[in-house]
Order: C-alpha cells, then sequence, then structure tokens
C-alpha cells in the first residue's frame, strides 16, 4: 500500500517535470527558432523552418545584416540605443529615488496631490499626451535629437518611485532621526543613508529602465527622423521591412543581436527583476 | 513656539519640493500641459501647418460617423476581452504550478518569463510574423508533422489574424505569474492547514482560500493589462500593420495614422480622448465592483 503510493507520488513528479519541460520548450522555441535561423543560410530560413538546427551552420547573415542600411551600419544604431538608453536609465534611476525619499519621509503640504498625480501618470494612455508632446518638441527643436527620448526621464518614472518607496519604508525612521540630531540636513539623509540601503531598489530599476529604454520603439519612431540617429529598434523595423528586405537570414541575425542586451541583463540579474516585481506588484 | 512652528513648516515645504520638484517638473511639462492642449486640440481643426481653428464639437460628431473609427474600437475590445482573461489565468494556473520548489523551479521560472522581458521588441514583432507567415514556422510544423500542405498566412486572413496578436500578449505572462505567485505566497499556510482538518477537497481550497485571497493581485492586474490592451501599439503596427480589412486596426495605431499620417492632428486628439475615457470608465467601473468581490484583509498593510 505504501509502496503503491510512493509509487504514484513519483509517477506524479515525473509527469509535472515533464508538462514544466514542455511548456518551457514551447515558451522558448520562437525565440530558439530566432536564434538558429539567423544561422542558416539565407534562402533556407524559411524552407527549412521546420527544422530548429541549421543544416549548414553560416555566419553570413551577420556580415551582411551589419551593414544596414543607407551606408549606416548597424554600429551606429547599437551605439545611439546605448547613449539614449544609458542617459534615460541614469535619469530616471536618479531622479526616482530622490522623488521616492521626498514622497516617503517628508510631511509637506501637496504631498498627497502630488502622489495622485503620480498615479495618474501610470494609468495615462500616451496616445492622450502624444500630437502636444510631439508639438513641444517640435518647438523646442528637439525633434530628430535624442533629447525628447531621454529628457523626460529625469523627472522620474512613477515605476521606480514606488519601487524605491517600497524599499524606504522598510529602513527603520530612528535612523534619519539620528543623523538628523548629528546634524544632519535631510540631503545628507538620503544620501547617507537611504541611498546605501535602497542599493538593491537602484539595480531593479537600472536593469529594467536599461531594458525597456533598449527595446521602446514608439518614442524614436515618432521622434526621431535622421537615419544616423536610429535606435536599434527602429533601424530593425525599417529593415525588415517588405519593401526595403528579404534577406530573412540578416533579418534574424540583426533581431538576435538586439535583444541579446535585455537577455544578457536578464540572465545575470534575474533575482533582482523577479523581486521588483514582487514587492510593487506594478507591471502586470 | 509659534514662529518656531511655522519656521519648521516652511522648511519641510521647502525641503519636500527641492526632493519632488523634478517631478512636479516633469508632470506639468510633459503631462499636465499636454493634457490641456490635447483636448483643447479636439475640439479643433489642426493640421501643423496653419493655426489650430476652434470647431466646437466637429470632431466628436464627426466621429459618430466614422466607420474605420468604429472598427478600430471593436478591434481594441476584441483583443482586449480575450488577451486579457486569457493570460491571467493561465498565469494563475502557472504560478499555482510553480508554488511548490525544487530544483528545477529557478529554471522554469525564468523560462516563463523571459518572453514577458523580450515579447514587446521589434525583434519578437519580426519572429512573429515568419511564424504566422504563409511558409512561417507555424505552417511548416504542421506539414512536417501531418503531411499537409498548408499555405494559409494567418496573418493575411481576417478570422486569424487578430489571434496572432492575441497569442502574443499571452505569450508574455510571465510578469503576472510573478504577481500571482509572490501573492500565492503570502496567504498565510495555517489557512490551508485548518480547511484540509475539516476536510475540504482541493476545489475546495482554491475556490474558498486561494482564489479569494488572491482578488486582490487580480484586481490589479485586470486594470493595468486592460490599460495595457486597450493602447497596445507596436504589436498591431509592426506585426499585422492592421491588416486585413482593419480587424487588427487597434485605436492607438487609428489614432497615430489619423495624427501623422493625415496630419489630422485636432481629430486625433478626439479620438485619443475618447479612448482615454472609455479606460477611465472601465476603470472607475471595476474599482466600484470592488467591494463585491475583491477580499482584502483587514490586518495586511499591502493590498495588491
Amino acid at each position: 500500500m505504501n509502496l503503491g503510493m510512493a509509487k504514484q507520488k513519483r509517477i506524479g513528479k515525473i509527469v509535472y517535470h515533464i508538462g514544466c519541460l514542455i511548456l518551457a520548450v514551447m515558451m522558448l522555441y520562437p525565440l530558439l527558432w530566432m536564434i538558429f535561423s539567423s544561422f542558416k543560410e539565407t534562402d533556407t530560413v524559411l524552407r527549412e523552418a521546420s527544422r530548429l538546427l541549421p543544416s549548414k551552420w553560416t555566419l553570413e547573415n551577420y556580415v551582411n545584416g551589419w551593414k544596414g542600411f543607407s551606408k549606416i551600419t548597424f554600429g551606429t544604431f547599437f551605439k545611439n540605443s546605448f547613449i539614449v538608453a544609458s542617459l534615460a536609465t541614469f535619469g530616471a534611476v536618479f531622479s526616482s529615488a530622490v522623488i521616492a525619499f521626498g514622497f516617503a519621509r517628508i510631511r509637506f503640504p501637496g504631498s498627497n496631490f502630488w502622489f495622485a498625480c503620480m498615479m495618474i501618470t501610470l494609468m495615462l494612455p500616451f496616445q492622450v499626451v502624444m500630437v502636444p508632446q510631439f508639438l513641444l518638441y517640435t518647438r523646442l527643436g528637439w525633434v530628430g535629437t535624442f533629447l525628447p527620448l531621454i529628457v523626460p526621464y529625469f523627472c522620474g518614472q512613477a515605476f521606480f518611485i514606488f519601487l524605491d518607496m517600497q524599499f524606504i519604508r522598510g529602513i527603520p525612521k530612528d535612523l534619519d532621526e539620528a543623523a538628523e540630531i548629528d546634524g544632519c540636513s535631510a540631503f545628507g539623509v538620503f544620501g547617507r543613508i537611504i541611498l546605501p540601503l535602497i542599493v538593491p531598489a537602484l539595480v531593479t530599476s537600472t536593469i529594467f529602465s536599461f531594458i525597456w529604454r533598449w527595446e521602446d520603439f514608439m518614442a524614436a519612431f515618432l521622434f526621431l527622423n535622421k537615419p544616423e540617429n536610429y535606435t536599434i529598434s527602429l533601424a530593425l523595423k525599417l529593415f525588415s521591412d517588405p519593401s526595403a528586405s528579404s534577406d530573412y537570414g540578416a533579418m534574424f541575425a540583426m533581431a538576435t543581436l538586439s535583444i541579446l542586451p535585455a537577455c544578457v541583463l536578464f540572465i545575470f540579474f534575474q533575482k533582482y527583476l523577479v523581486e521588483g516585481i514582487a514587492t510593487t506588484g506594478l507591471k502586470g | 513656539m509659534k514662529h518656531k512652528l511655522s519656521r519648521k513648516w516652511w522648511k519641510n515645504t521647502l525641503t519636500g519640493y527641492a526632493f519632488i520638484g523634478l517631478f512636479c517638473v516633469g508632470f506639468i511639462c510633459f503631462t499636465i500641459i499636454p493634457i490641456l492642449s490635447s483636448l483643447y486640440y479636439s475640439f479643433c481643426d489642426y493640421d501643423v501647418l496653419s493655426p489650430a481653428k476652434f470647431k466646437g464639437l466637429k470632431n466628436y460628431i464627426a466621429l459618430f460617423g466614422d466607420e474605420q473609427f468604429w472598427v478600430s474600437l471593436k478591434a481594441t475590445m476584441m483583443y482586449v476581452v480575450f488577451s486579457v482573461p486569457l493570460k491571467l489565468i493561465f498565469s494563475l494556473m502557472i504560478a499555482m504550478l510553480l508554488y511548490q520548489t525544487n530544483r528545477m523551479t529557478s529554471f522554469y521560472r525564468a523560462a516563463y518569463y523571459l518572453p514577458s522581458i523580450v515579447g514587446g521588441s521589434v525583434a519578437i514583432a519580426i519572429v512573429w510574423r515568419q511564424m504566422f507567415s504563409g511558409d512561417g514556422l507555424l505552417n511548416s510544423i504542421i506539414n512536417a508533422v501531418f503531411g499537409t500542405h498548408l499555405d494559409k498566412s494567418w496573418i493575411g486572413s481576417t478570422d486569424t489574424a487578430i489571434w496572432t496578436l492575441i497569442i502574443l500578449s499571452v505569450w508574455q505572462f510571465g510578469s503576472s505569474m510573478l504577481n500571482f505567485l509572490s501573492g500565492l505566497k503570502q496567504i498565510p499556510v495555517s489557512l490551508y492547514e485548518s480547511a484540509s482538518i475539516d476536510g475540504a477537497t482541493a476545489v475546495h481550497r482554491f475556490f474558498r482560500i486561494t482564489l479569494p485571497m488572491l482578488t486582490p493581485t487580480i484586481f490589479f492586474n485586470l486594470i493595468m493589462q486592460t490599460i495595457m490592451g486597450l493602447t497596445c501599439f507596436t504589436q498591431s503596427l509592426l506585426i499585422t500593420r492592421g491588416e486585413p480589412m482593419n480587424t487588427t486596426l487597434f485605436s492607438a495605431v487609428y489614432i497615430y495614422r489619423t495624427s501623422f499620417k493625415f496630419y489630422k492632428m485636432g481629430y486625433g486628439c478626439a479620438q485619443a480622448w475618447v479612448l482615454l475615457l472609455i479606460i477611465v470608465v472601465f476603470t472607475a467601473l471595476l474599482f466600484k465592483s470592488q467591494d463585491k468581490w475583491v477580499f482584502y484583509e483587514t490586518d495586511t498593510r499591502k493590498g495588491g
């Protein structure tokens, strides 16, 4: 009897793992298919679509794809994306931490009002502000430059403010008060006590922000207009337009390269991303 | 004493605004002023080249007769109505599977979560197009397995195109799954223990304990996913391009085309405001329905 139950339990476990593994393969298959297709000879990409591994491995797609278009190589697009994503991330992470401290630790008139405003930005569809923002950037002479993709992030991002606030609330207030008695100003408390203690939240914000800014398509699509300024997302979109290219191999090769940074960050910092979602409950 | 208090008040106010000042500036410049100007433009004819001309309700009245607008609303609704519940049900099921941890759990979690990280990218949009095209991955797998000669383009036919986008959305169930996982971990084990003693079956435990305790998470996800669904842009623009026969022309794409392809900025703003109104009504209804089905434990601070 006992033996039978143990056996049943083991079979149950095996079924569970087989099920989970099948699902994992299904989930990852589109990505694997993209990666392996990028190593197939370009005219066999679709002909051999049903097989995952290339019958003949080649790096030619990467060489051809890297050439890009309009005499601009993908090196430029990568560089542009890197500049935009790094600066926007730096701005978003730093400003969000400063703002979070203000909301979490200082009682001042209007703080509830501004906090409500922050929640609004979480829910406001971009389509509503799209046209006026475009007109504003046009007037400022920002259209065609990286500025619209960077500057707004220096004013904080609700998701990160929220995340930092959760961390700051977990820090005992006695620490702040002790430092204040020792003559620390609010800025000193923030810089010397709070900031070092919310490093995990800052790391989480940095990773999320970099991935999102790296993959962002819409802002680049609306506000960039010169090929030499294109980010990788926008370049990839134009590169893959049916009118521009039928080189499927090169398309898959550049697509693979474009998500490589996000995947690498994901693999190394997975713990931080998972925790970020668990603490805020946001980004559903 | 009073003097001292007011000095402290001033000091706090100044320090407070020194910290959140950046947010206030950003909110005013990039959110509030654009919202108000968008509202104003929605009552105007505006083609960028000549100044905006106030036309009252003209744009809103025109919307009623604009067949494409209704088609786009219908497509957007269809997308939301199917993708959001499917994604939530799926992510809850998988979260329950991963609740008991073992050696493989972190691998499964990573594998299921990775698509959420890359799903919104242009790269995946390209892959999706090739997966569901006539000579793409799906057909070649079906043909290889069943020996058929299928060459139907899933993206090109009116009855399946929107489903390729719904599948893409459900494929990114990872972050909802993580939300549910952390929700599940917060349910006290003692609840399940006492239920077992009372002889409750697994089905009972799910519907009487797990589901009610998760309602705050479900509530929050429902709101965020619906807003994301209603404003879905990139996927529709890149994968199906609104085709075929406008069956995947989502509101966000239509608004973009009206504003930036046909330069009817005022009309585009009016459409955006209708979309915003739909979101506000929907969110308000959900919040109203809260006390009917969302269960908040009185002694936990974090609701959802």
